[in-house]
């Protein structure tokens, strides 16, 4: 009775109590969670939290202290070939072989796989983009174009999973937007996507579920909205009248004002504010206020709702965990 | 999955396009004509001495010998050397034979043996010290061991890969030898006969089994034994890559031990449990020529034995260590 819904979460990879000890000290403390077919799950943690160690022990370059890793079904510690026939990855940057040309590369990844013909090889190649350049050497590559590269190898053997680590990085906005649809295009075609990174934001633009890893333990897993409402979020002022405005806010007990060293929002997200006025409001509340201000002869430059950073969103979703 | 011919075609291609055999070609192509306008120098000064008569130059070369032989400053290991070649000299001149026939396969035969202890170790670490480490340093690893390929397969067809690359260079250089240096010697020489079988017992040479091949069959012999030894120093040579990141790193390990053996079989006599050290044992061929071995109690058998010994030991390293290892840079 239940297939439908089973067949529709089918399980494609599944982590269970992960462990890993590096030279006596334990970098992976307890990490699981299930990736579903056709979602885009996203691993979020903060720089040197475990997630690159984890998604080394995904794809079998590390050895699990302790835990289980299934692929598919397949344990990847005693079928590391059957299980590595279902995934294609990225760990960290896309490396290839820069002393030969693209299409050599894949041709080179092509022959370690059975089944894999000339026409497959043309069609990653379309389906990434790089038909200008894909015989031309490596090292001419940008870091989009290896990215790229790096995608088309992974995709070779049309897999059920595909592993990117950190994809963004080094990325220009442009290419970011494109690797995010790209992303979206791929899921739609029923591929489950595991993308690591340590940006609140991208996860949210990008990803349907998300793990949240932090000191080598995952501490939550869920749905991206649901995990990002329990942080709240904030509405930032900026006004001609800044002075008067915040007395308008103190006035009202359904606004309030966060001070500057109170918020922890991104610093990269701030630059170019000048006077803002950082506070905590319903969303339903901001045409009425803005109103009012207009009213009161303050001109409103901007209005926007900015998310709280990781490491607000790592606070509040670790004191949930003591309250609860 | 994945077939071992198809993993081998892939490893052969990426040494091929990184270049390294077309570097040494180019370096072979460099070298040889310098040491075979050195050697027609050599015959020159021969020719002028001795107006071409080798037996003159034989006898002459015997009464050097024999007249350091008397000498009191000269150390006992080098006075049994000397004597092992006077009887040599003695034994060419008896049976109406040049030991130097100034032609390609000659040349050929010198070149091979003084190469086999320095030259063709590094030309073949040029590429064994590069297969594994470099794949790490650069970070391809990482596409190359998440393929559903067991590791043991990939290190498999990395050693095959640097077995033929081996072969490939031992055939390069002899080729290479032989057509150069015939420009100016001629290419004849392959029938000219070469005693081998001269035994060393302490001062002594034993000529009991002492018997004459064509230059031939000489050189198919030294070529047999010096892919051997370059196999272990191949062989060593991909462990340390396995072991060791870098590939500068891996590969002045490993030149630093080659050179050291050579430095140490000049001086070990004395040291006697060195013979038992990998590098010391590198120079097979001459045991063909019956020069005495570095340190007593070295036989052609025993120098087998012991790289054989190495390269097994080196093989099952490398291979416990790639199979077993994390990736984490």
């Amino acid at each position: 009775m239940a297939t439908l819904a089973q067949a529709e979460r089918d399980i494609v990879l599944s982590v269970q109590g992960l462990k890993k000890n590096i030279g006596g000290k334990p970098i992976i403390r307890n990490v699981s969670f299930d990736v579903f077919a056709g979602e885009i799950f996203g691993f979020l943690g903060p720089n040197g939290s475990g997630k690159t160690t984890t998604i080394r022990m995904l794809v079998d370059l590390v050895k699990p202290t302790a835990g289980r890793i299934l692929v598919c079904g397949d344990d990847i510690g005693a079928h590391p070939e059957r299980a590595l026939s279902h995934v294609g990855c990225i760990v960290e940057n896309p490396e290839m072989y820069s002393f030969m040309t693209g299409w050599e590369n894949l041709e080179h990844f092509a022959r370690m796989q059975r089944g894999i013909t000339r026409e497959r090889i043309a069609e990653v190649v379309e389906i990434v983009g790089l038909d200008q350049r894909i015989h031309d050497k490596v090292k001419t590559y940008s870091l989009g174009m290896r990215q790229r590269l790096g995608i088309a190898q992974a995709l070779l053997c049309k897999p059920k999973l595909l592993i990117l680590d950190e994809p963004t990085n080094g990325l220009d906005p442009k290419g970011i937007k494109e690797l995010r649809e790209f992303i979206r295009m791929l899921a739609g075609t029923g591929m489950s996507l595991f993308i690591s990174s340590h940006l609140l934001s991208e996860i949210q633009l990008m990803c349907d579920r998300v793990a949240i890893i932090a000191h080598g333990e995952v501490i939550a897993v869920g749905e991206v909205d649901a995990l990002v409402s329990q942080a709240g979020s904030y509405t930032v002022w900026q006004v001609d009248n800044p002075e008067e405005t915040r007395r308008l806010f103190e006035a009202q007990p359904a606004v309030r004002i966060v001070a500057e060293e109170e918020h922890r929002i991104d610093e990269t997200i701030q630059s170019g504010w000048q006077d803002a006025i950082v506070t905590v409001m319903d969303e339903a509340s901001v045409s009425a206020w803005v109103n009012k201000l207009v009213g009161a002869g303050i001109g409103v430059r901007s209005v926007q709702r900015v998310a709280p950073s990781l490491e607000e969103l790592f606070l509040k979703v670790t004191e949930g965990e003591t309250i609860g | 999955m994945g077939n071992l011919l198809a993993l081998v075609q892939n490893e052969t291609l990426k040494v091929w396009k990184k270049k390294r055999f077309a570097v040494i070609v180019l370096i072979l192509l460099i070298l040889i004509p310098v040491f075979v306008y050195a050697q027609m120098k050599i015959a020159q000064t021969n020719e002028e001495q001795f107006k071409g008569d080798w037996r003159a130059n034989l006898q002459d070369r015997i009464s050097d010998n024999t007249r350091a032989l008397s000498s009191d400053r000269i150390p006992e290991e080098w006075k049994q050397w000397r004597r092992a070649l006077v009887q040599q000299l003695q034994y060419y001149l008896d049976h109406d034979v040049n030991p130097q026939t100034p032609n390609a396969v000659t040349f050929t035969k010198q070149f091979i043996d003084n190469a086999v202890n320095l030259f063709i170790p590094l030309m073949v670490l040029a590429i064994a010290s590069d297969l594994v480490s470099s794949e790490r340093s650069t970070g391809t690893i990482k596409m190359l061991l998440t393929r559903p390929v067991r590791r043991w397969r990939i290190l498999l067809s990395k050693l095959l890969t640097l077995s033929l690359y081996v072969s490939l260079i031992i055939v390069t250089t002899i080729a290479l030898c032989y057509l150069i240096s015939g420009v100016i010697f001629g290419y004849s020489g392959w029938d000219a006969p070469v005693f081998v079988g001269f035994q060393v017992n302490g001062a002594e040479v034993d000529t009991a089994n002492v018997h004459a091949v064509t230059q031939g069959v000489y050189l198919l012999m030294q070529a047999g034994l010096v892919w051997f030894a370059a196999m272990v120093v191949a062989i060593i040579g991909l462990m340390v890559s396995v072991l060791v990141r870098s590939t500068a790193a891996s590969f002045v390990t490993m030149m630093a031990t080659i050179i050291a053996g050579t430095i140490l079989s000049a001086m070990a006599s004395s040291w006697t449990n060195a013979k038992y050290i990998f590098n010391v044992n590198l120079e097979l061929s001459s045991y063909l020529r019956g020069t005495p071995p570095p340190i007593e109690g070295m036989t052609l058998g025993f120098s087998l034995a012991v790289l054989g010994i190495w390269g097994i030991g080196a093989l099952f390293v490398s291979f416990f260590v790639f199979t077993r290892q994390d990736i984490l840079n």
